[in-house]
């Protein structure tokens, strides 16, 4: 009773903005109000920094455009392909070297020096073997992804508690039950995390590429934007991706938390 | 008691599974180079492993490779020497400002997953078509991990140390260069290499998309004038140079790390 006494004390003194809050509103509006400064300054080329009215409308111009949608829904696709195709080639190939030593000091060095290469580089190649279509754009994403997941996948299986894959084994699994039963809802954190890891691979190879070469997508809607200099269209088109990026990103996180809560 | 242990005897399985790794991919290579020559899989979509090999020379004097390789290098020094300064100014400010360190550190965090690249047009309207550019991108890339290391680094120094300090009556700033910093680099130098990776993969990233400097633009050069073994010697070479930079960063964060 005392401690609830307190509790609701506490709260009746705490003040309706913490210091915390406070300094980010506070960041924020500085940030905005530099912005619009610098919009009207004159100190840079005109529309390089348009005012942050001007970049509202053109965000509600943008949203208001079935178009927008299309090429939304061009670009999705495009990314849920890669994610399907990378994420689950990347998990197999994951699972192979996880289960097996020999293979694991074989090949995965090469998984994890090739891992961290730009692999924009590749798309000249892909462009070549798939064309110029969403074919090459996929690709990218695929290879963008894959090593993310497959070096997750690899690490977690190292890491399932060996008590369990004896259960297993003395129950005579299969190979596929193995699989099924022990390894992937063992090792769903990991694999969790490297499809978010793959997710944002595959928005970046599949983007970039839209950019470099393509007649529809976001990233094509970009670089059109930034070939007639329509700047506020552009940030408008950035602001959205990055919303849509943290969104697609926060969504895959939780999953993995609701993973977290099934197991407790 | 230690004494005369035998030395180990050379074993064949030692070896076998990194000769396996490498005998594999040779094999692979020359399965390829079968079905080209046999025209399963068309020249003019994968040129044979041995032109590409044959092409490397030619790539490296006809295409000045080693004066773009050492732009691509300054490039990323500048970016490596600016996240090193920012990135741990940054770190210790939020270490010594707690209230800024609640406030910025998930935008931070959330900096560091972004797909700033993604932004690139953004910064050719700034900065123009430029080195500026490239390395700009490279540097708010790269900035966040070497700031949030740095905040890990010296909040998770070990307060039996920060306790010595104090019992020395060390003043702030002796604190923070005799005992908080040295107890920090480890980690952030971790910070650091993974800033300089994800550098040098932006770098060469946005070289190859806006067309501009060093390695990257080898590629697109040849690609557009579809010099096809060229374009793979081309990035057979940004990827042995990518590998080659990853693992001397690796030697030097473990010569850094101490020995517990």
């Amino acid at each position: 009773m005392a401690e609830t006494g307190r509790l609701r004390q506490a709260a009746a003194a705490a003040p309706l903005l913490s210091p915390v809050t406070l300094l980010r509103i506070a960041i924020v509006l500085g940030v905005a109000a530099l912005w619009e400064f610098l919009a009207h300054s004159g100190w840079l080329y005109r529309d390089v920094v348009p005012s942050l009215m001007r970049i509202g409308a053109a965000l509600i111009d943008l949203l208001s455009h079935g178009s927008y949608y299309f090429n939304l829904g061009v670009t999705a696709g495009e990314i849920g392909a890669a994610l399907l195709i990378g994420g689950l080639s990347g998990l197999a190939v994951g699972l192979l070297l996880g289960a097996n030593r020999f293979l694991s000091k074989a090949f995965e060095a090469y998984l994890y020096y090739l891992g961290p290469t730009p692999k924009i580089i590749f798309f000249p190649i892909m462009i070549m073997w798939f064309g110029v279509g969403s074919g090459s754009k996929i690709a990218l994403g695929t290879l963008s992804c894959f090593f993310p997941v497959a070096l997750s996948a690899a690490a977690g299986m190292r890491q399932i508690d060996k008590v369990l894959i004896r259960v297993g084994r003395s129950f005579r699994a299969s190979t596929m039950q193995m699989v099924w039963k022990i390894y992937l809802p063992a090792m769903r954190h990991p694999i969790i995390n490297g499809v978010r890891l793959g997710l944002g691979m595959a928005l970046i190879g599949t983007l970039l590429a839209e950019t470099k070469l393509s007649n529809k997508g976001i990233g094509f809607l970009i670089i059109q934007a930034y070939s007639t200099f329509d700047m506020p269209h552009m940030y408008a088109q950035l602001i959205m991706l990055f919303v849509l990026a943290i969104a697609a990103n926060a969504a895959v996180g939780r999953l993995g938390g609701l993973a977290t809560i099934k197991r407790k | 008691m230690n004494a005369a242990a035998p030395a180990r005897r050379w074993d064949w399985r030692d070896f076998a599974p990194a000769a396996t790794g490498l005998g594999s991919l040779i094999a692979f290579f020359l399965v390829v180079e079968f079905l080209i020559r046999t025209d399963v899989i068309s020249r003019f979509i994968v040129p044979p492993p041995s032109e590409i090999i044959e092409n490397f020379g030619r790539v490296i004097v006809e295409e000045n490779v080693f004066q773009r390789f050492l732009l691509t290098l300054s490039e990323c020094l500048t970016t490596g020497a600016m996240i090193t300064v920012f990135g741990i100014a940054g770190g210790v400010l939020m270490h010594r400002y707690r209230l800024l360190q609640q406030a910025i550190e998930t935008w931070v965090a959330a900096l560091a997953a972004a797909p700033i690249v993604l932004a690139y047009p953004l910064f050719m309207v700034i900065f123009g078509r430029s080195a500026w550019t490239i390395i700009m991108i490279g540097f708010v890339a790269a900035l966040p991990p070497v700031v949030l290391k740095t905040l890990e680094g010296l909040t998770g120094t070990r307060k039996v140390l920060v306790n010595v300090g104090k019992s020395f009556n060390l003043t702030e700033s002796q604190q923070f260069w005799k005992i908080l910093f040295p107890a920090a680099l480890p980690t952030i130098f971790v910070g650091v290499r993974l800033g300089l990776i994800f550098a040098l993969i932006n770098i060469v990233g946005v070289e190859f998309l806006i067309n501009y400097g060093g390695l990257g633009q080898l590629i697109n050069d040849l690609a557009e004038r579809y010099d096809l073994p060229g374009t793979y010697a081309a990035i057979c070479f940004v990827i042995l140079v990518s590998v080659v930079f990853f693992m001397s960063l690796e030697k030097v964060e473990r010569w850094l790390r101490p020995v517990d």
